[in-house]
């Protein structure tokens, strides 16, 4: 088990590894007798270079500007591990399967990897003993039932899917009676990839957790948001317009082991303070662990 | 509401007219928003620096004109030089041999095979005979995908699904297509970062088998600070010939296109606009910068506007509006003048600042609801279409049943319509304003 988890915090570390070594850099270049106010910016750049964001970068440094007292080239390394810490810390909850069925609504914009999450958290209650069922309620994008399916084969989950086209509230209901009468812990429903902005595909999001709802009063469960760890500003944007169309009660931060550094989060995790239930650091199943605050900061600072 | 970048550069300029030119100390602040908007529209930090310090060169000493306000004379600085960085060179697709090949390369999720399929139907208008290749083994269904795509397009589509590595497609789908007389290939290959070195050397063997002529690297238009280095090691691995910006329906203002045209060099030459398939578009230089700044794209409204609303329609518009003789006819050719400029959503997105005003205000553009006024409009006889006075319970009724819509849609359609006959009246000024104020009502 223990080594399970070092090995999980090894691959979390190399996939930040370029982030760390971006913004140690400009730290440790930083205390070679430069006045203060260009160490602070050159820390603000660092942060905005990993897509923390202008503002949270800045207030993030303002902070350290009115905590920084005297010249400890060793404690400041500590402060700013602290300042984001602090922020994270909030958001770490990981989530927890309490009821049953538990449901699990997938949502996010097209391309950031909800299948793929999907696929591996199918693969990862699987094997800690849980019936799993899968629902595909992607029914707009070409062979993305048939995607679903592939990955259900290889959790060796059922997936409960209509025609291409079909409505996907439909699914919802059936996926949700089928839980049910099968007795199954886990319900994962997986949406069609949809942009935040588009007022009837929300309009179309609300109407299945609707339908979820109307069966099993609590469901879903938890709506987890799925994000791209290369997007930019954008994820904000995202978070919110999600947020306020069904409630989103979980992020899933994928695409950590590229050289985007999904400095974001923090962001997201300041102003919305939505829980971050997991990182995707790779393409296996293996790949999708809990969200660490200290793993995520230690590895990131 | 937040403000637009040229509202703010008209603020903080304001005073410069009394001095004639604009100087390094009274551009400072405005030189800081515009650093800020860069950076929020996700463009790469070390290219805003950059970027910034050739605004202020071209800048300083700018004589201001005695037409513009020193806020819109920095406007069109900061938009010209954002505009020239973004385009300059020629994007159209360079196709040479025969068949010519196309491969399309980058990230997971960024969009590569969608926009395979809408390359294709692109180029089939274009009169040529494309032929899509699936190469990409790795994801799940892909090859379904694609399959699927190209039959909703009419396209051919290699089949390879008994292939066990790309390279082997990549050979036999060259043959195929010069047996078929194919003239162009679309190879979609497997979404891989650009730091995994084994794939990378994977897509460098297809293109010593397809020698292609275009190495199209699909990006998503949310990426963020990032987008240099994927796009330089895709350029420094494999060679790209250009960039597709994906998702640009949405409301990211898309930096990461100015981030990776500066890290690599090469030109944006579409954008993706939806999830259909025929929603790609050839990329506008000018059009990007205002998103990037948040300024909209007035200029391109204005100019769709003037071609597409009919001139001799409009003038007998005008007339009407100034007699008060506006009919429910004349409302109904209003609309569609409204329509032809295009969808509401790409129309309201050329609006400045309204990226920010969508979040704020969740405007519902419902284009169906156009569509549906058309109907009740057309279920009236031409008298009450004339003088919709007329219009008593049963002839609602009616006109709600030929329809096919409710007598409600019936009754808020004739209130609209008598809002607007109000509006008018108070408005009188006709010309571009009047449409304008029309527009705006019946948002």
């Amino acid at each position: 088990m223990f080594k399970k988890l070092k090995a999980g915090f090894e691959s979390l570390k190399a996939g930040l590894a370029r982030t760390h070594n971006a913004i140690m850099g400009s730290v440790e270049s930083a205390f070679t007798g430069e006045s203060r106010e260009v160490v602070l910016e050159r820390l603000e750049e660092s942060l905005i270079m990993s897509d923390v964001g202008v503002k949270a970068a800045t207030e993030i440094v303002d902070g350290l500007r009115t905590r920084m007292v005297g010249w400890d080239s060793s404690k400041f390394k500590e402060y700013l591990k602290e300042s984001v810490y602090n922020i994270l810390k909030e958001v770490e909850r990981p989530l927890e399967i309490k009821e049953r069925p538990f449901v699990i609504m997938v949502l996010g914009v097209n391309g950031v990897g909800k299948t793929t999450t999907i696929g591996k958290l199918a693969a990862r209650y699987t094997a800690e003993g849980k019936t799993v069922l899968l629902a595909a309620g992607d029914t707009f994008r070409a062979a993305a039932i048939e995607q679903l399916e592939g990955w259900g084969q290889r959790a060796g989950c059922p997936v409960i899917r209509q025609a291409h086209g079909g409505d996907p509230g439909a699914v919802a209901f059936d996926a949700i009676k089928a839980a049910t009468a099968r007795g199954a812990d886990v319900l994962i429903l997986d949406t069609a990839g949809r942009l935040h902005t588009k007022v009837n595909l929300m309009e179309e999001l609300k109407k299945v957790q609707r339908v979820v709802s109307r069966e099993i009063p609590d469901a879903p469960h938890e709506n987890l948001l799925v994000l791209d760890a290369s997007t930019g500003q954008n994820a904000l944007s995202q978070a919110r317009l999600f947020n306020e169309a069904v409630g989103v009660t979980g992020i899933a931060l994928t695409k950590l082991d590229g050289t985007a550094k999904g400095g974001i989060i923090v962001a997201i995790a300041r102003e919305l303070k939505i829980p971050i239930r997991f990182v995707g650091v790779g393409e296996t199943v293996d790949d999708l662990k809990d969200f660490d605050a200290n793993d995520f900061v230690e590895a990131l600072i | 509401m937040l403000e637009s970048l040229s509202d703010k550069f008209r603020k903080i300029l304001r005073d410069v007219r009394g001095q004639g030119s604009l100087s390094e100390a009274n551009i400072q602040e405005a030189l800081k928003e515009v650093r800020l908007a860069l950076l929020e529209a996700d463009v790469n930090f070390a290219v805003v620096k950059d970027f910034v310090s050739s605004v202020k060169e071209k800048a300083m000493g700018k004589d201001v004109l005695e037409s513009l306000t020193p806020g819109q004379q920095f406007t069109k600085v900061v938009h010209d030089e954002l505009t020239s960085l973004l385009g300059g060179e020629d994007s159209s697709l360079e196709l040479k041999g025969k068949p010519s090949v196309i491969m399309l390369v980058g990230l997971q999720g960024s969009g590569k095979t969608t926009t395979t399929a809408k390359l294709a139907l692109h180029l089939k208008g274009k009169g040529r005979n494309p032929y899509i290749v699936p190469a990409d083994l790795f994801r799940l269904a892909a090859v379904l995908q694609l399959k699927k795509l190209s039959q909703e397009i009419k396209v051919d589509c290699f089949d390879s699904d008994d292939y066990k590595d790309p390279e082997e497609i990549c050979k036999e789908a060259l043959r195929v297509a010069s047996l078929k007389g194919y003239d162009i290939l679309l190879v979609d290959t497997a979404g891989r970062l650009h730091i995994d070195d084994t794939l990378m050397h994977q897509l460098g063997s297809l293109k010593a088998i397809l020698k292609p002529s275009e190495i199209l690297f699909v990006a998503d238009s949310m990426t963020g600070q990032d987008a240099v280095n994927t796009a330089k090691g895709f350029n420094e691995s494999v060679g790209i010939t250009g960039v597709i910006l994906t998702k640009f329906d949405g409301d990211a203002r898309g930096g990461a296109a100015l981030s990776m045209r500066m890290a690599t060099g090469k030109p944006i030459k579409f954008i993706g606009t939806g999830e259909k398939v025929d929603c790609i578009e050839v990329f506008h230089p000018s059009r990007l910068a205002g998103r990037i700044l948040d300024m909209g794209d007035i200029l391109t409204l204005v100019e769709k506007a003037q071609a597409t609303f009919d001139e001799k329609e409009t003038q007998e518009l005008q007339k009407k509006l100034k007699k008060d003789t506006f009919t429910l006819d004349d409302f109904k050719s209003q609309l569609q003048q409204i329509k032809k400029l295009g969808s509401m959503d790409s129309i309201l997105s050329m609006i400045p600042g309204f990226s920010a005003m969508k979040q704020a205000k969740d405007i519902k553009i419902d284009e169906k609801e156009i569509s549906r006024i058309e109907a009740i409009i057309n279920s009236m006889t031409t008298r009450e279409k004339a003088d919709p006075g007329v219009l008593n319970a049963s002839r609602r009724m009616r006109i709600a049943k030929g329809s096919g819509t409710k007598v409600q849609d019936v009754n808020k359609l004739i209130n609209q319509y008598q809002d607007m006959r109000k509006m008018i009246k108070k408005l009188k000024a006709a010309g571009p304003k009047g449409i304008k104020g029309l527009f705006q009502k019946f948002m």
